[in-house]
This record gives C-alpha cells, sequence and structure tokens, in this order.
C-alpha cells in the first residue's frame, strides 16, 4: 500500500467513525424524545457518552487526512470547488452538531441531579428538554450536512 | 486507487454500498454500546434499544451495504477467478458477517422474549452483543480494506 492509500484509508476509516457516532446520536435522541423518566436518560447519557469521542476524533481526522489527500494527490487540489463545497458543509456540519452537543451537555447535570434525587419518576422538564424542536432541527442540519459531504466525495463534481 | 479513478456511471452503486455500510457499522457502534452499559441499566430500557438498533438499523444497513456491493461488482466486471486480495477481504467478512449477525440477531431475540418474562436471558443478549462487536471490528478491518486495497 502506498502512503496515499494509507491516507484513504484512515480518512475513509475516520468518515465511518463520524456517521457511526452520529447515527448513534440520532439513536438515543428518537429513543428519548419526550420521556422525562430521569433513570431511563440516565442510562441513554451513559451510551452516547460513548458518541463523543467517536465524533471528534472521526470529524477532525476526516477533515485533516482529507486536506492531506488532497495535496498529496496530483488528480486533485485543496482548492477544487467539490472539496471547498465539502469543507463548507464540514464547517456548518460541526457548527450546528457543537450546539445540539452542548445542549446535551447541559442536560447532563439535570439528568444526574434528577437521577439521584428523584429515583424514576417522570419530570416534565427534562421530558420537554430531551424534546426541544430546535435541537433536533439542528441535528437534522448537521446529517444533511455530513450525507452531503459523502455524497460530495462519491460524486466529486467538476473533478 | 480504483476509488479515485472509476467511471462516473459506478457511483450510484458505491455510494449505495459506502451509504449502507456506514449505517451498519453505526448500529453496530450503537447496539454494541448499548450491550455494554445495558448490565447498569435498571430501566431495561436499553435491552431493548440494543435489540431495536440491531434489527432496525444495523440490519437494513446490511442488506443496502451487500446490495451495493453486489451491484457495483458487477459493473466492475469481477467474475470470482482472480479477484483482488481486497475484495475477496470485503466478500468474505460481507457474507460470513451476515451469518454471524443472524446468529446475533436469533440470540437477541430469544434473550430479550426471556428477558421480558423474567426468566433470564442476559447470557444470550451478552452472546448477543458481543457478536455485534466482533462484527464491528471485523468490518473496520474490511473498511480499511476495501480502501486502501492491500495487494
Amino acid at each position: 500500500m502506498s502512503f496515499s492509500d494509507w491516507l484513504l484509508a484512515l480518512h475513509l476509516i475516520a468518515a465511518f467513525a463520524l456517521i457511526a457516532a452520529l447515527v448513534l446520536f440520532t439513536a438515543v435522541m428518537v429513543a428519548n424524545w419526550g420521556n422525562g423518566s430521569p433513570q431511563r436518560a440516565s442510562a441513554y447519557f451513559r451510551l452516547a457518552a460513548i458518541g463523543g469521542p467517536l465524533i471528534a476524533a472521526g470529524a477532525g481526522l476526516t477533515l485533516v487526512l482529507g486536506i492531506w489527500l488532497a495535496i498529496d494527490l496530483d488528480a486533485y487540489h485543496p482548492w477544487d470547488g467539490w472539496i471547498i463545497a465539502a469543507i463548507v458543509l464540514w464547517a456548518i456540519g460541526g457548527a450546528t452538531g457543537s450546539r445540539v452537543g452542548a445542549h446535551y451537555s447541559g442536560l447532563q447535570e439535570l439528568v444526574d441531579r434528577l437521577a439521584a434525587a428523584d429515583g424514576d419518576e417522570p419530570n416534565a422538564e427534562l421530558a420537554a428538554r430531551l424534546s426541544d424542536t430546535k435541537v433536533r432541527t439542528l441535528h437534522a442540519i448537521t446529517i444533511v450536512a455530513f450525507v452531503a459531504v459523502l455524497v460530495l466525495m462519491i460524486f466529486k463534481p467538476g473533478a | 486507487m480504483v476509488a479515485l479513478i472509476r467511471p462516473d456511471s459506478w457511483n450510484w452503486a458505491l455510494l449505495l454500498h459506502v451509504g449502507g455500510a456506514m449505517i451498519l457499522v453505526g448500529g453496530l457502534v450503537t447496539a454494541g454500546g448499548a450491550s455494554l452499559v445495558m448490565r447498569g441499566d435498571a430501566t431495561g430500557a436499553l435491552t431493548r434499544f440494543f435489540y431495536r438498533v440491531l434489527v432496525l438499523v444495523a440490519l437494513p444497513g446490511m442488506i443496502l451495504m451487500r446490495a451495493g456491493a453486489a451491484w457495483i461488482y458487477d459493473k466492475e466486471g469481477y467474475t470470482g477467478n482472480g479477484d483482488p486480495t481486497w475484495l475477496g477481504i470485503g466478500l468474505s467478512t460481507a457474507d460470513g458477517g451476515a451469518v454471524l449477525f443472524i446468529i446475533a440477531l436469533i440470540l437477541g431475540g430469544i434473550g430479550l422474549r426471556r428477558s421480558r418474562r423474567g426468566a433470564g436471558g442476559e447470557g444470550l443478549l451478552r452472546a448477543s452483543g458481543v457478536i455485534a462487536l466482533v462484527l464491528l471490528v471485523a468490518y473496520v478491518v474490511t473498511v480499511w480494506a476495501m480502501a486502501g486495497k492491500p495487494a
């Protein structure tokens, strides 16, 4: 395997980690939707914690290795239109995804407090914050942005 | 480097294959992760979630991945004679993995049913989770092989 082959393989593995984390977060969000049970939410938050390092490493390495690959290969350049479009979409997905992550990080303290104090009595505030439509919209934008990056990577329009 | 210089007519098949594989890996990460943390969950929500993710996320991902693989295999004109090593790795993990995946679904299904009746089932669910994690490792190696295409 050449150096470029290694770059491509690691770039793709990073992209898989990124999308896998998005799948995990989506499944957890859907499962928790409108449910105010603190114990249940606490269990799902423990699972969602796996996605944090996965999405951070996946997103960072996908971008760095992708740009490195574009520099390394003669056929492509970092300033190619489809690569710039992919970087812009990556930034949009990263920005919206960070806001979703911040929302759930803020909820962690409430979940921990309720799970420790009230046992498993459903809590209206928790249910409302787990069902935030703005967060759902931001998450949907994140998914669309990263799926669009995947489509660009495969179709390479203009290349 | 085939992925970088392939004809445009292969793109839809590749999108189906890669997109399906990403959903499959995402489903296995989610289900495998749930199997690791479900022991500490007194509500039982993660046990049901684990199995639902296997059925509703990983299984459709596997079907899409395999359908895309068959489509692009046909487009690339491979016949099974003298196929490259990376393709052999991909086909082995796709088809061998499908058998293991079906075993995980059966074990998980029986385990969940027993668990709901209060008649155990934890061992079967754990075995199903271990298979999901083994498949996850195998598919990461496969992604490396399919992308890097070692000789």
